[in-house]
């Protein structure tokens, strides 16, 4: 092959306090290739992309953008070379329109603004890539799925033939991934390159044409897909082999510890996002939510972990009516929650590690000398927690947004499950998490559930509900559809009725 | 009231509300970009002292208000500098800068202590519309300074709302990370947006000595400048609710005189109160009929750092 590479870094390294996030790596790119960078949680590959895209400067190393040296100091010098990139959060102004936010920072806009031609240009591009989104929405008002394609169009829009994608499909719904993946592979047919970070390897099997691996810091192999299958990746990622846990279909489910009944629940915005869904859920046993995101899912856990009220219908504790209690009283009877939210709902960003794993057990006397908390058992607590659920980092001094997305979840599921929950709530326990450390978070769950815990998980992956799950409720626009016993049911069954499709009476 | 005295307290309040609309209008513009600036009050001051003392020694009133301009856009620019380049807290850094201000205006104005303002504003007299009858007076007789503040306002809110500038200057307050992205250089708008602010609060300031109490005094703007940071609030960071907000407020401070000659007794502490009491209640009603859009941008009173997460 004489093509020459669009992309070509070489010798990167980045520091960060305490950590080399980057140790000297070559990258390269070519044209209309869909490239794929994998590796575990923490092993770099945010922030090389995010030297490329202009965000972060390297500490040294030479990047080469078509076969020129060129210095990366910021985003708008990416831009200009072609390079956009879609970070793991978005970058979207939400209270601005579709179209604002498309044509914000181009040079391409007039200087007076009229809405009617940004909307009509931003419907123009959307039609040509297929992507289809109303221009003159709030952004604010779109699903997630929506919002990635405002930010491939803001990107298609400014003429981008380098498109970085950080983990973009962990927010999007199975049908919103096909999507996406015929919408890349129109763009690498027309010769634009896409770097893709994930962690799922069977999409990294469907749609790339080569493969990055990175390991703390450095890479530790790369080749084209053809020479590659889920198994040398995964060995590449974690250098060993994963055991795949398979929940043990002998689990022993309990008495009913959670009844809920006739349970009605307003949205955001006052709607009733939760019609009247009546379940139980046993000890010893793990119940997954199924459903597409925003029907009603997070809306039943809030008002089950008592964050959210209930209009009416009940819930009751081992025969207790516990709808009246707040959050806190019910962490005291034992139920604990996971949102899904980590930086903001679960973590105090500004706070250090050690501050963070105490959020919730602060009180308890084992923290006191007296009446002052005593730092060197909190410590020891804290560094318990580091090496219980592996979590990497370099200091827990530090604040807990220095931490890669994975090692967040790491540390808050850890904390939650260290309180010893007897009803434990989590709302997407792996979301972002990398092969080996989502098979630690299901270890850890089958563990708890063997010990008698009732643990209730909205997952996305259905694949993963056959993994784990015992039962499954699949929630449509707000009800309970059906509850099935996992081993009775199939993939397609679940995903029919999670978008309203099974036929009615069946 | 008759109608000669009506129309004498509404050109009054034209008066009154400009100085007001000046300030608030340069800290909706740097509060639209992201930055908290609560030293309006010292920026005021600075432009008073700068803009009395500028006029008086070279007898041209506008070279005046060129030194406002600057006084007031060097105090902004120290903010711009804490907040910014160094990120400091911007509510720190603002209260600091009232005192400062105020200090250094009393400096400076020391040996002015009193003395009245020799060089006048003539006031238009707009052809035509001034001479009709009761709308005359109250609109179209007066010095250029109030139509210019009226203008610039109305300037700022198609400048915000109808222009790639404004679109810019919107995103860097609301979400610094979204503009970083897209090449939006977010350091320097914040800059530029905060040093056009503190002039427009200097400005404010030197038409207080120059126009509105031709003297000057120590500590003349007389808490002004938070009355403008309340009405930044109060307009929901709208220019165009700005205007009315700050002859709303102007029309009660020039009540407040009217009344005590009047012998009407409401309690001035009362009338001083109306402009925060107001904004409060817009402020409750606001949140209970919109939730999340009260108004605020969302990154109002954040540094902003790329590298950090
Ligand atoms: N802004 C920052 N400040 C401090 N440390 C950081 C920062 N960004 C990243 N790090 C650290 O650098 C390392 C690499 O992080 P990075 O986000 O690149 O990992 P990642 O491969 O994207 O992981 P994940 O799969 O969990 O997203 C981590 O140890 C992280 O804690
Ligand atoms: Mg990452």
């Amino acid at each position: 092959m004489n093509r020459f590479p669009v992309i070509e870094m070489k010798g990167i390294s980045k520091r960060f306090p305490g950590v080399i996030a980057n140790d000297n790596i070559s990258f390269r790119v070519y044209p209309g290739e869909i490239h794929a960078l994998l590796g575990e949680n923490g092993a770099g590959k945010s922030t090389l992309m995010s030297i490329l895209a202009g965000l972060y400067r390297p500490d040294s190393g030479t990047i080469k953008v078509k076969g020129e040296v060129i210095r990366l100091h910021s985003p708008r010098k990416a831009l200009e070379e072609g390079i956009g990139m879609i970070y793991q959060h978005f970058r979207l102004v939400n209270n601005f329109t579709v179209a604002e936010n498309i044509v914000l920072g181009s040079k391409h806009v007039n200087w007076g603004i009229k809405q009617e031609r940004i909307q009509k240009e931003t419907r123009e591009i959307s039609h040509n890539y297929g992507l289809e989104i109303n221009p003159a929405v709030r952004v604010n008002q779109l699903s997630l799925g929506e919002q990635q394609r405002v930010e491939i169009l803001k990107m298609l829009y400014r003429g981008c033939d380098i498109l970085i994608m950080d983990e973009p499909t962990t927010v999007l719904t199975p049908g919103e991934v096909k999507e996406l993946f015929q919408v890349l592979r129109i763009m690498s047919r027309q010769g634009k390159s896409i770097v893709l970070i994930t962690h799922k390897l069977n999409e990294v099997m469907e749609i790339a044409d080569y493969v990055t691996v990175l390991r703390r810091g450095k890479v530790v192999g790369d080749d084209r897909i053809e020479n590659l299958d889920e198994g040398i990746l995964t060995r590449m990622m974690v250098a060993r082999e994963v055991v795949y846990s398979q929940a043990q279909r002998d689990s022993s489910p309990g008495g009913v510890i959670l009844n809920v009944d006739n349970l009605k629940i307003q949205g955001d915005r006052g709607n009733i996002a939760v019609h009247e869904v009546s379940f139980n859920l046993r000890r010893g046993e793990i119940m997954a939510i199924a459903g597409v995101a925003g029907n009603g899912q997070r809306e039943l856990v809030e008002a089950l972990a008592g964050l959210r009220k209930a209009v009416s219908g009940s819930i009751e504790y081992e025969g207790e009516e516990i709808k009246h209690y707040d959050a806190k009283s019910r962490i005291a009877l034992g139920i604990n929650m996971v949102p899904e939210d980590r930086i903001g709902m679960g973590l105090v960003p500004n706070l250090s590690v050690i501050d963070n794993s105490i959020l919730r057990s602060y009180y308890k006397e084992e923290f006191y000398s007296g009446w002052f908390l005593n730092y060197n058992k909190i410590r020891s607590y804290t560094d318990r927690i580091i090496n219980e659920y592996n979590i990497v980092l370099s200091d827990s001094n530090h604040p807990v947004n220095y931490l890669s997305g994975g090692n967040l979840q790491k540390l808050l599921l850890g904390r939650e499950i260290d309180q010893k929950p007897r009803v434990l709530l989590a709302s997407y326990p792996i979301r972002g998490l990398d092969v080996a450390a989502a098979e630690g978070v299901y270890d850890l769950l089958l563990k708890e559930r063997d010990k008698g815990t009732a643990i209730l998980l909205v997952l996305e992956d259905l694949d993963d509900i056959f993994r784990i799950a015992d039962r499954v409720a699949v929630m449509y626009q707000g009800f309970i559809r059906k509850i099935l016993d996992v081993e009775k049911t199939s993939i397609d069954e679940i995903g029919s009725i999670m978008v309203g499709t099974e036929l009615a009476g069946v | 009231m008759d109608n000669t005295a009506l129309s004498a307290l509404l050109a009054a309040t034209m008066i009154a509300g400009t100085p007001i609309l000046f300030a608030a209008a340069g800290e909706l513009l740097a509060e639209r970009s992201g930055i908290l600036n609560l030293g309006v009050e010292g920026m005021m001051l600075v432009g008073a002292a700068f803009g009395f003392i500028c006029t008086l020694s070279t007898g041209n009133h506008w070279l005046g208000l060129l030194a406002a301009l600057a006084g007031g856009g060097f105090m902004a620019s120290i903010h711009g500098l804490i907040t910014i380049t160094l990120r400091g807290n911007q509510v720190v850094s603002g209260l600091a800068l009232t005192i400062f201000g105020s200090g250094l205006s009393g400096f400076l104005g020391k040996s002015y202590q009193g003395a009245p303002m020799l060089f006048k504003f003539e006031s238009l007299h707009v052809p035509v519309l001034g001479n009709i009858p009761f709308l005359g007076p109250v609109l179209f007789r007066h010095d250029p300074m109030v139509y210019l503040c009226i203008l610039m306002a109305a300037a700022m809110w198609y400048l915000l709302y109808k222009t790639r500038w404004g679109l810019t200057i919107r995103s860097v307050g609301e979400n610094p990370q979204a503009a970083d992205a897209v090449g939006i250089n977010v350091g320097r708008v914040r800059f530029l947006c905060t040093i056009v602010g503190g002039m427009m609060a200097g400005l404010g300031g030197a038409y207080i000595s120059l126009v509105y109490a031709p003297t000057w005094q120590e500590n003349m703007t007389a808490g002004r400048g938070w009355i403008a940071v309340a009405l930044v609030i109060f307009a929901l960071w709208n220019p165009s609710r700005a205007i009315i907000g700050a002859y709303l407020f102007g029309g009660i401070e020039a009540l407040t005189f009217r009344l005590q000659t009047m012998g009407i007794h409401i309690s001035s502490f009362f009338l001083a109160m109306f402009p925060y009491i107001a904004t409060i209640v817009v402020l409750v009603l606001v949140t209970i009929r919109r939730r999340q859009d009260a108004g605020a941008p969302e990154a109002l009173g954040l540094a902003y750092d790329r590298e950090e997460r």
